[in-house]
């Protein structure tokens, strides 16, 4: 192994987490982020504490998913099982609606909206409340353990505990009744299975909003690194506007600033950054884009007396054109991509829409015996089983009749414990009926015949088909 | 070959080689990472234990027991217990009602029905079929046809004593004679009686009435003291019904001639000692309604109503008035068969 000299240097292949501790900012993106928190966090806590009364047996719980009884409810809208299909919808409508509001103003979801941007802001928050600015935090956390240190650090990760056990807590609320889960955490008498999920959940937001922060959106997630796919060159991105700012340098009071640009290399936008880049340096992969140094920097901009804007939201377009020294020209927000975003939004809502409206209060669902498929009566009629489930969706007991179409000379039976009359078979509410029924008929030996069942609900006459089969004796 | 134990630094990653080289080639000797060394000493250390709490080591005669003294049976048994335990709820009550009352509670309707199903595939479905649909000399048990009788108390009696057992004294017992390996009848005379059986179920038409053909006079000589005067069958004998459409042994020629010459004499084993008493009456009950059960009038029949005719909404039966009927018609029909008898 020959010896190199002078230029080989250590490669470290890992590097390990640098703290980051962001200087509280003061401007207009920031009153935009508080807000933005302080709506989340307000839904997010108190909506599973909305009544809506639905009947006397089911849950007045606005948002609820239950999933012993295997029901969702949203307000007025009640989904089944069987009715999963919306979540797919929904989940479609929200990967759109983001691919659509990125492709206009870049990465909002990620600097505003997104759960982990949220709560590590608000754990930021704690902890600058606690310990004090940047340099205060810092000092702190890397000196030596001293009393104020002790005390300091375990009331903020007390609050932070308090925080995370909160969450964790509103979380399992979408779940269960919330008043009476609350009620039960008082009384210690919560089950295994609710203290295990709210331990879990507790302990992974402590952890990423405490700890992780940055390096989730950094090394996690995965929208950071398909971002570009959705941005083009008319997306608005926090940009730096270099051909104002460069050469920068130190503006030094009373001296000729002509020969420099408008930045004074204060580097406020990078102490306030909470993924701790420099925007400077141009658009990056640890940008969340939000905003928070175009505040600083505007803040700075004031105090210099210099116009503001030097870091903002502006598009990859306008400054190839400002570069070059010509007229940027306005915002295109209406291009065809987002054209094609919206017509897909209003495909898909459309669809979900109609579906709801149109859903059925009753449905019927039919299942052919397969063992054995048929039967050869004594007088040499031939024999179907089926088992019948009638969804009962409403919230009333109700009784259906049931008929049959498409067989000559067919007889019917419902099999089953008690009195049951095939034109007033009872289903409770909020429930499926379960029957076996037996049809009969004289049939030669033939390919199997396509029948029809029909459903009629006896109150409302709302009726419900179903086609199934009649198999018989294959002709020899 | 390799020059042993000359490590080194390598430049790039600070890391040193295991020493050796190949052909030039050299390894990085990195450690394990430390979360995994930490998880491995982890579980060597529960596995100690393990070893102790639980049977862990064969030694000569089995394996060492455990402190805590688990074992599958112990935790077989255990949960066999708990299903009793939750099965109470239904067996309290289901062992003391009638299956007129079993019939008519929900409930108990639904616990003799899928604790029959499951006792069916155990016990039953290696000679009856998995959806009892039989085969060739095993009774399909979905059809209304039956040798010794479809209510539930004929079939329970043929579940506890089975048919032709040896040693059961109710067992259900009867014997064909072999016509033809007897020699009780001629080749031709079979054939005669084979013709005249197939005329009678329809399955082959004859010109001119039945009773002018040969096999008449033969089957009425032969055949009818337990198959009944007009071949509808004898239960009491588990002679099947000759007229219908369920054929045992096969409908073919073939088959009713090999019927009549050899004999047919199905076996089936006496459940009484191999079943509890409670699974038997399940049983009962799960064959009773898997369709041609007799004297069901629990069911209400409606006939499909063409799609241009009103809707015609049958009346349930009257329960009470059913049962006094079907008993009459059982008492006519044991009647009837002693009256048959004594003509013999």
């Amino acid at each position: 192994m020959s010896n190199d000299n002078a230029q080989t240097q250590d490669i470290q292949l890992f590097e390990k987490q640098k703290r980051i501790y962001p200087r509280r900012v003061k401007g207009f993106f920031r009153n935009i982020k508080w807000i933005a928190m302080l709506v989340c966090l307000g839904i997010y806590y108190l909506v599973p504490f909305i009544r809506w009364d639905r009947g006397l047996n089911a849950p007045d719980q606005a948002v609820l998913i239950d999933l012993n009884r295997g029901r969702a409810y949203w307000f007025w809208i009640e989904i089944w099982p069987q009715e999963i299909y919306f979540i797919a919808g929904i989940l479609i409508l929200a990967a759109i609606g983001l691919f659509f509001v990125t492709s206009l103003f870049g990465r909002v979801w990620c600097g505003y909206l997104c759960f982990q941007t949220v709560w590590t802001d608000l754990f930021i928050a704690v902890e600058r409340f606690i310990q004090g600015d940047r340099n205060q935090r810092k000092k702190l956390r890397e000196g030596p353990w001293t009393t104020e240190k002790l005390w300091k650090m375990a009331v903020t990760h007390a609050l932070w505990l308090a925080i995370a056990w909160c969450t964790a807590g509103s979380f399992v609320l979408y779940f269960n009744d919330a008043p009476t889960l609350v009620y039960s955490f008082f009384t210690f008498s919560v089950s295994k299975t609710v203290l295990m999920f709210i331990g879990g959940l507790t302990f992974m937001t402590y952890l990423m909003a405490g700890f992780a922060r940055e390096q989730v959106c950094t090394f996690m997630c995965p929208y950071a690194r398909f971002q570009s796919a959705m941005f083009d060159k008319d997306t608005l991105i926090i940009t730096y506007d270099e051909t104002r700012g460069e050469p920068r340098g130190k503006h030094k009071k009373g001296a000729d600033w002509s020969h420099l640009g408008d930045c004074i290399d204060c580097t406020a936008c990078v102490q306030v950054c909470p993924t701790g880049i420099d925007i400077r340096n141009g658009l990056q992969m640890e940008c969340i884009a939000c905003g928070l140094c175009a505040d600083a920097c505007d803040d700075i901009m004031e105090k210099v007396e210099l116009p503001k804007g030097l870091i903002r939201y502006d598009t990859e377009s306008r400054m190839e054109a400002i570069a070059q020294g010509k007229d940027p020209g306005k915002l295109h927000f209406i291009r065809p991509r987002t054209i094609y975003y919206t017509a897909i939004i209003s495909i898909v809502g459309s669809i979900m829409l109609y579906a709801l409206l149109t859903r059925a209060p009753t449905d019927i669902n039919v299942l052919h015996d397969r063992n054995p498929l048929f039967v050869k009566l004594s007088s040499g009629e031939i024999r179907n089983g089926y088992t019948v489930k009638i969804l009962n969706k409403t919230h009333e007991n109700r009784t259906y009749s049931l008929s049959l179409d498409g067989l000559n000379d067919a007889t019917v039976d419902v099999v089953g414990s008690g009195n049951l009359d095939l034109n007033a078979l009872p289903v409770e509410a909020d429930t499926i009926g379960t029957y076996k029924i037996f049809i009969h008929a004289p049939l030669s030996p033939q390919k199997p015949k396509d029948i029809t069942l029909t459903l009629k609900d006896n109150e409302t006459g709302f009726s419900q088909r179903h086609e199934t089969m009649f198999i018989t004796e294959r002709p020899h | 070959m390799s020059d042993d134990h000359k490590k080194e630094i390598d430049e790039l990653s600070g890391v040193e080689t295991t020493g050796h080289e190949w052909d030039g080639l050299k390894e990085l000797n990195n450690p394990l990472p430390r979360w995994w060394l930490w998880v491995f000493f982890i579980c060597c250390i529960w596995s100690f234990w393990y070893f102790v709490v639980y049977p862990s080591w064969p030694i000569p005669g089995g394996a060492t027991e455990g402190t805590s003294g688990y074992t599958q049976y112990k935790e077989l048994a255990e949960s066999q217990i708990e299903i009793q335990e939750r099965q109470e709820h239904y067996l309290e009550r289901f062992e003391k009602a009638s299956f007129k009352e079993i019939l008519n509670d929900e409930d108990l309707y639904a616990f003799a029905t899928a604790g029959g199903a499951a006792a069916f595939k155990d016990n039953c479905a290696t000679c009856h079929g998995s959806g009892a649909q039989g085969s060739k000399g095993y009774p399909n048990l979905n059809d209304d046809d039956w040798l010794w009788g479809g209510d539930i108390e004929a079939i329970s009696q043929t579940l506890h004593h089975g048919i032709r057992v040896h040693g059961d004294y109710d067992t259900r017992q009867s014997q064909m004679p072999a016509f033809g390996k007897d020699g009780l009848l001629k080749r031709d005379e079979i054939n005669q009686v084979v013709d005249y059986v197939l005329a009678l179920s329809g399955k082959e038409h004859h010109e001119g009435s039945i009773q002018s053909m040969p096999g008449h006079k033969i089957f009425q000589q032969q055949c009818a003291s337990c198959h009944g005067a007009q071949g509808d069958g004898g239960r009491e004998f588990g002679a099947p019904n000759l007229t219908d459409a369920i054929w045992l042994y096969g409908g073919s020629r073939q088959d009713i001639f090999e019927t009549v010459y050899s004999s047919r004499a199905g076996m089936m084993p006496a459940w009484k000692n191999r079943l509890d008493e409670n699974t038997i009456r399940q049983l009962a009950i799960y064959v009773h309604e898997l369709g041609g059960g007799e004297d069901s009038q629990k069911k209400a029949k409606v006939t499909a109503p063409k799609p241009e005719e009103e809707k015609t909404h049958a009346e349930p039966h009257d329960p009470e008035e059913e049962d006094t009927e079907i008993e009459a018609t059982a008492e006519e029909e044991t009647e009837e068969r002693s009256d048959e008898e004594d003509d013999l």
